[in-house]
């Protein structure tokens, strides 16, 4: 085996120092007794407690975490029948397009994602708002859950699904009862994925939403453009906060389901 | 009963999400194609002509004659737009190859790190791209900023005299893309060097290889799958993007997704703001169908 060397590990210190410090910074700086943000003058909470009488920004908080749960259980959904069609059809019309449209999301620059949603929006005349939001946000976090359930959906063994059809399941029960179970933490951190890319989006939403649904970055990158301040770090420190519990809790139930699979396939094979 | 409702199934499952993409993904591309090609007005929606099924197949068909390449014609003589594309693409190669250049090693740690600590490693990747992007580009603003605090400290280290200016140029720009999208190349190269056969580098060793040699004939080559689909991941985006230019950039710093941006934000200028997304996606769709194709056949591979 060749050895870990002090080159590979100082470049894996180099980098999680490139990738750390700027985050560990600000969230320092949202606790700085200074308006600045660059000059250190005590410890405070104030800005925290500044935010809780901004009552706008309380209801931008608000819009995007409703857009946000919404949007992300629906895109688990679709995203979940996509990967299915993905892995378990390899052979049907217009396949490639198919793909070409669960892949090209993912990098698609979002100037071009919401510019050309919004003109559907306009083109069908729905007013743009909560909903319009919300429906542009399930359209480009469901490829996200799609690739993610996709992988997961490739190395499962089919053949537990094929003894329970033999054994007279329909493919609906076979689906609720066999695959959803096994694929379920790749299904859960898709959902996990969708709500924190819903949660941090700007660029789509500003184009797509409209009056009486500002979101919470919408509401960040306004304030941003004014100049930095302590707020924007302790608001910016929040949404960290949230975002890493929900990885951490993501992470923790994934292991244990795949602890709890690996038993029950040891258990099963003992029998 | 049962085979009826298991070809219905079969069929949902395909049609539901095939259906969602192709309303509101696929159909709105051909929506931008046919505003870009109308005239601006002064209404809602901004734009002339306007189909409406009122006028029935002949209206349709007389209002088509309206259509015209004005806004096309406008983008090419102007030389804002055209300078904004070459120096979007210019600012998307350097930062890729950036990206490329520091990923790397990352990457080829992770991968010789001990099996113990590699589920960390990858979580401590991952971890950054669930946090807003917004975020992200924001905490560089006090980091670079002339009082800010890399100069605070190259000043207290002695390694300058005066402060840096760094932010509002395209260096600032570099390091924003570099940062953000660092994940993004990380983890294709990471999986690939971590399916690699290490035998295939000993057995280079062994004939009498140089490691540096073995890494550049063996290991290299090896990971190129993973290079390929990280950098793709890294330029397409880039190209159009807002939020880094508008943030650290400067106001001399073109990149098209700002203008476009501004052409719709600012100047309300809907039929040539689709008619910059109609190219922008044009000069995209290549390196798209590249990274759709190689994505494809790596999920293939799994099988």
């Amino acid at each position: 085996m060749v050895k870990w060397s002090r080159f590979n590990i100082a470049s894996i210190v180099f980098g999680f120092a490139f990738l750390y410090l700027p985050i560990v910074l600000l969230v320092i700086f949202s606790f700085n007794e200074s308006k600045l943000v660059t000059v250190w003058a005590g410890f405070s909470t104030k800005w925290y407690v500044q935010l809780l009488h901004n009552q706008a920004l309380l209801d931008a908080a608000w819009v995007t975490v409703r857009v946000g749960l919404i949007s992300a259980t629906v895109a688990t959904v679709l995203g979940t029948l996509a990967a299915l069609a993905m892995t378990r059809y390899t052979r049907f019309r217009g396949r490639m397009l198919f793909s070409g449209m669960i892949y090209a999301p993912l990098v698609m620059p979002e100037v071009i994602t919401g510019l050309s949603m919004l003109l559907l929006f306009v083109a069908i005349g729905l007013d743009r708002g909560f909903w319009t939001l919300t429906l542009a946000h399930i359209t480009f976090t469901m490829c996200f859950v799609a690739v993610v359930v996709q992988s997961r959906l490739l190395s499962f063994d089919r053949s537990i699904e094929e003894a329970a059809m033999d054994l007279g399941a329909t493919p609906v029960a076979t689906f609720l009862q066999v695959t959803l179970p096994v694929i379920a933490p790749a299904v859960f951190s898709g959902w996990v994925l969708a709500f924190t890319l819903s949660l941090d989006d700007l660029v789509i939403s500003n184009f797509t939403s409209g009056p009486g649904a500002t979101t919470l970055p919408m509401k960040i990158y306004s304030q941003v453009r004014l100049g930095v301040t302590p707020e924007i770090n302790a608001v910016c420190t929040i949404l960290i906060g949230i975002v890493a519990m929900g990885v951490l809790i993501a992470s923790v139930v994934s292991r244990r389901r795949e602890i709890q699979r690996v038993r029950d396939e040891q258990a099963a094979f003992a029998l | 009963m049962s085979k009826f409702g298991s070809a219905i199934f079969n069929r949902l499952v395909i049609i539901i999400p095939y259906a969602w993409l192709t309303i509101f993904f696929l159909a709105p591309f051909f929506i931008v194609l046919r505003i870009s090609l109308s005239e601006t007005a002064i209404a809602m929606p901004p734009y002339l002509p306007v189909f409406n099924l009122v006028d029935g197949v002949s209206g349709i068909v007389d209002k088509l004659g309206e259509l015209s390449v004005a806004n096309y014609v406008f983008l090419a003589g102007d030389a804002l737009y055209t300078n904004a594309y070459i120096s979007s693409l210019k600012i998307a190669v350097i930062s890729t190859i950036a990206t490329l250049l520091i990923a790397y090693p990352i990457a080829y740690g992770m991968a010789k790190a001990p099996n113990m600590v590699r589920p960390t490693l990858l979580m401590l990747v991952i971890l950054p791209f669930w946090t807003s992007f917004l975020i992200r580009v924001y905490a560089w603003i006090a980091i670079l900023k002339p009082e800010g605090l890399l100069n605070q400290l190259l000043l207290t280290l002695g390694v300058i005299d005066e402060p840096l200016i760094i932010l509002n140029t395209n260096w600032a720009i570099y390091i924003g893309i570099v940062y953000s999208y660092l994940p993004f190349m990380v983890l294709p190269i990471y999986s690939s060097l971590e399916k690699m056969d290490h035998s295939l580098t000993e057995a280079a060793l062994d004939l009498g290889c140089t490691p540096i040699r073995a890494f550049w004939r063996v290991t290299f080559p090896l990971s190129m799958p993973g290079v390929i689909a990280g950098c793709m991941l890294v330029f397409i985006p880039a190209v159009g993007e807002f939020v880094i230019p508008d943030l650290l950039g400067g106001s001399e710093t073109l990149m098209i997704g700002k203008t476009l941006w501004n052409e719709f934000n600012a100047n309300r200028d809907w039929p040539v703001s689709a008619a910059v997304a109609t190219i922008l996606l044009l000069i995209l769709v290549v390196p798209i169908m590249f990274f759709q194709h190689a994505q494809a056949k790596a999920d293939g591979e799994g099988k």
